[in-house]
């Protein structure tokens, strides 16, 4: 290496520059604040998450009226299964929104800056997750409760119990926000915005539609475990005790195994973030 | 090497030397070695230039300094601790990396607000950088509809939020105007002059040489030079006469070449006919045409600018980077481009890097023992460049 002049000779002392502000440690309250900022401040936190709403209340909504216009026999089921057409489908709004929660941030290099704000890694992720799946939670839940009203009030709520009514609202908040926190971590790992919703939304529906397909004989169990564990299997639980399959998880059994799925992928999200160039 | 931290490094309010410092840094992805055993120092108070051509590894280099990159080996502190391990790190560091590094449907305040949350900036603190860096009327608008040299401030403005004392500037003037361009200028010298520590890496010379007080060069990601400004002309730039001999006589201009040849001087050949010679004095050179019966019509001392040795200096790295290029063969026969042997064909092609010879030994030329006056020889095994997609030029 050179030996560069200036280090020849007695050195000046400089004045070091110290900040009139006054310096505080930042911490996880300061990330959860700078991550609501960040997701009420883009655009497709209020496009997603309107479509969403528009889904659920639409759908939920036709799907009453049409079973109250034609007296349909509810079979014994409760009303509030009737909530989960626009459920299913507004789920995938929600995994969108999970994973441009974070790959939006790789895609413009704004990681980049936020991780120098905060070399904490995983502080960043932590709130991140936090904010998106109260924010989900909340909007889920909400809209979840008012549909099974309007539903109720317009077929009827027959001998539906308390329990039904919590899974339907707060199990089926839960249920997507869960699922959005499992896109926010595959959208931390695959760091490529439609990269990673093509991930999740096949994920979501590639198991029920290969069972399907799945005629032969020897297949039969492997087509059983995937109708069983499909995340529609495992959401449709939340409404009746049936589900689609008489096998398959029961009420909150499938948020525990969606929560074990999530809980595996955002740990990976968390390594992977932590030891990756970005 | 410079101000050594103090042995209580970790006692950070006190007046402790907050400097950068790397030690063998290196990076290699995949193949490709972008950083190549980088050891430097950058001190306070001044502005340091990081110069090199387009992918030799600056970038890399100030993502490695901020813990974005981890370094392959080697490691680089700010003040004595690695970057992520840095107390309060946003208080005492502050980056502008890409200009573009936003979410582009964000307002600008709100982009600088969320980075203030982050590292528990009062908020205040946004609307005082969105004035310091004249945003303030677009404050509220999408960065999305920025030009680049609004990206540009909207980027220095991040930089500043926390106040810092060291702030890493990646090619600040990209994309800016005049006036902007100034202002950086300014910025640069004002924040270095408060006693904090400033290091902007640049591709321009010209730049540099007006903002930074020290230099520290790279090309293919290794060390070419590292010393003030004023000591990298001194020890790279060249002086050299320009003759000219009466252009009605060609015969004249020849005789002239072999007789300064034939003294030991080096002489090579301006387009518009005029002479450069290196190695001999000015008297020295009158003595001859006028010993050699040649009348002459200018003989005036030079100096090289600063923008001509570095490009000599940085020649090698470059040469190397362009063996894909078709014209690759072309480039390393001859010394210096398309020059044949001066003193045969008077007429040549001015070209940007057009300069004579170093004047004797260059410890900085790329490639042990490679005096660029020769032909840019095949670089010593070196690591291969950094073709990372960047920006760098996006003007």
């Amino acid at each position: 290496m050179t030996t560069a002049p200036y280090q020849q000779g007695p050195q000046p002392q400089y004045q070091q520059y110290t900040s009139p502000i006054p310096a505080r440690r930042a911490h996880l309250g300061d990330a959860l604040a700078s991550e609501w900022t960040k997701i009420r401040s883009v655009r497709s936190t209020m496009w997603t998450l309107g479509v969403m709403i528009v889904l659920m209340v639409g759908i939920g909504l036709l799907a009453a009226v049409a079973v109250s216009a034609s007296d349909a026999d509810m079979q014994g089921e409760s009303v509030l299964v009737l909530g989960f057409y626009g459920v299913l489908l507004g789920s995938i709004c929600v995994v969108t929104l999970g994973v441009l929660t974070i790959a939006s941030e790789h895609g413009t290099g704004m990681i980049r800056t936020t991780l120098t704000a905060c070399p904490s890694r995983g502080r960043v992720l932590l709130a991140k997750s936090i904010v998106f799946f109260l924010l989900t939670f909340t909007v889920t839940t909400v809209t979840a409760a008012l549909v099974a009203v309007l539903q109720a009030g317009l077929v009827g709520s027959g001998t539906t119990t308390g329990e039904e009514w919590l899974r339907a609202t707060v199990g089926v908040g839960l249920f997507i926000a869960v699922l959005g926190l499992l896109a926010l971590a595959v959208g931390a790992l695959i760091r490529h915005s439609a990269g990673a919703i093509t991930v999740m939304i096949g994920l979501m529906l590639l198991p029920l539609v290969a069972a399907m397909f799945m005629f032969s004989e020897s297949l039969v169990d492997v087509r059983q475990v995937l109708l069983d564990y499909s995340i529609p299997s495992l959401l449709v639980a939340f409404y009746s005790d049936a589900g689609i399959t008489d096998t398959g998880p029961e009420g909150w059994t499938s948020l525990g195994i969606l929560t074990g799925v999530t809980a595996v992928a955002l740990a990976g999200a968390f390594y992977a973030l932590d030891r990756r160039d970005v | 090497m410079v101000i050594a931290p103090g042995p209580d490094a970790n006692d950070l309010s006190m007046g402790l030397e907050r400097m950068i410092e790397a030690v063998g840094l290196t990076k290699r992805y995949g193949a490709k070695t972008a950083v190549y055993n980088l050891s430097f120092q950058v001190r306070p108070g001044t502005v340091t230039g990081f110069l090199g051509p387009n992918g030799s590894g600056k970038s890399t280099t100030m993502r490695m300094i901020l813990g974005l990159d981890r370094p392959t080996s080697g490691h680089v502190t700010i003040g004595g601790h690695p970057f992520r391990r840095l107390p309060n790190a946003p208080r005492q560091v502050g980056a502008l990396l890409d200009a573009k590094a936003v979410h582009g449907g964000r307002s600008a305040r709100n982009h600088l607000l969320s980075l203030a949350q982050l590292a528990g900036i009062p908020a205040r603190r946004v609307d005082e950088v969105l004035g310091v860096v004249g945003l303030q009327d677009v404050a509220r608008k999408r960065s999305s509809g920025f030009s680049l040299g609004m990206g540009q401030r909207l980027g220095i403005a991040a930089a500043l939020l926390g106040d810092p004392q060291v702030l890493l500037f990646d090619e600040p003037v990209n994309g800016l105007d005049p006036e902007g361009i100034l202002w950086v200028r300014n910025l640069m010298k004002a924040l270095a002059a408060e006693g904090r520590t400033v290091f902007v890496s640049s591709h321009l010379m010209s730049e540099m040489a007006l903002t930074a007080e020290h230099l520290i060069v790279i090309g293919r990601g290794q060390l070419l030079a590292d010393m003030s400004v004023k000591d990298f002309i001194s020890a790279n730039s060249a002086d050299f006469a320009r003759v000219r001999a009466p252009q009605t006589e060609p015969q004249q201009r020849e005789k002239l070449m072999v007789a300064l040849a034939e003294a030991g001087g080096q002489v090579m050949s301006e387009p518009d006919g005029a002479l450069r010679v290196t190695g001999l004095p000015l008297p020295r050179i009158s003595d001859l045409a006028h010993d050699a019966g040649v009348r002459l019509w200018e003989l005036s001392p030079h100096q090289a600018s600063l923008e001509e040795a570095y490009m000599r200096l940085t020649q090698g790295a470059v040469d190397y980077r362009s063996t894909d290029d078709q014209r690759a063969g072309l480039m390393q026969q001859p010394p210096m481009g398309y020059a044949p042997p001066p003193v045969v064909i008077p007429e040549v092609p001015q070209q940007g890097w057009y300069a004579p010879p170093p004047p004797g030994h260059n410890p900085y030329a790329a490639g042990p023992g490679t005096q660029p006056a020769g032909p840019p020889a095949a670089p010593a095994p070196a690591p291969a460049p950094a073709d990372l997609s960047k920006s760098e030029d996006a003007r």
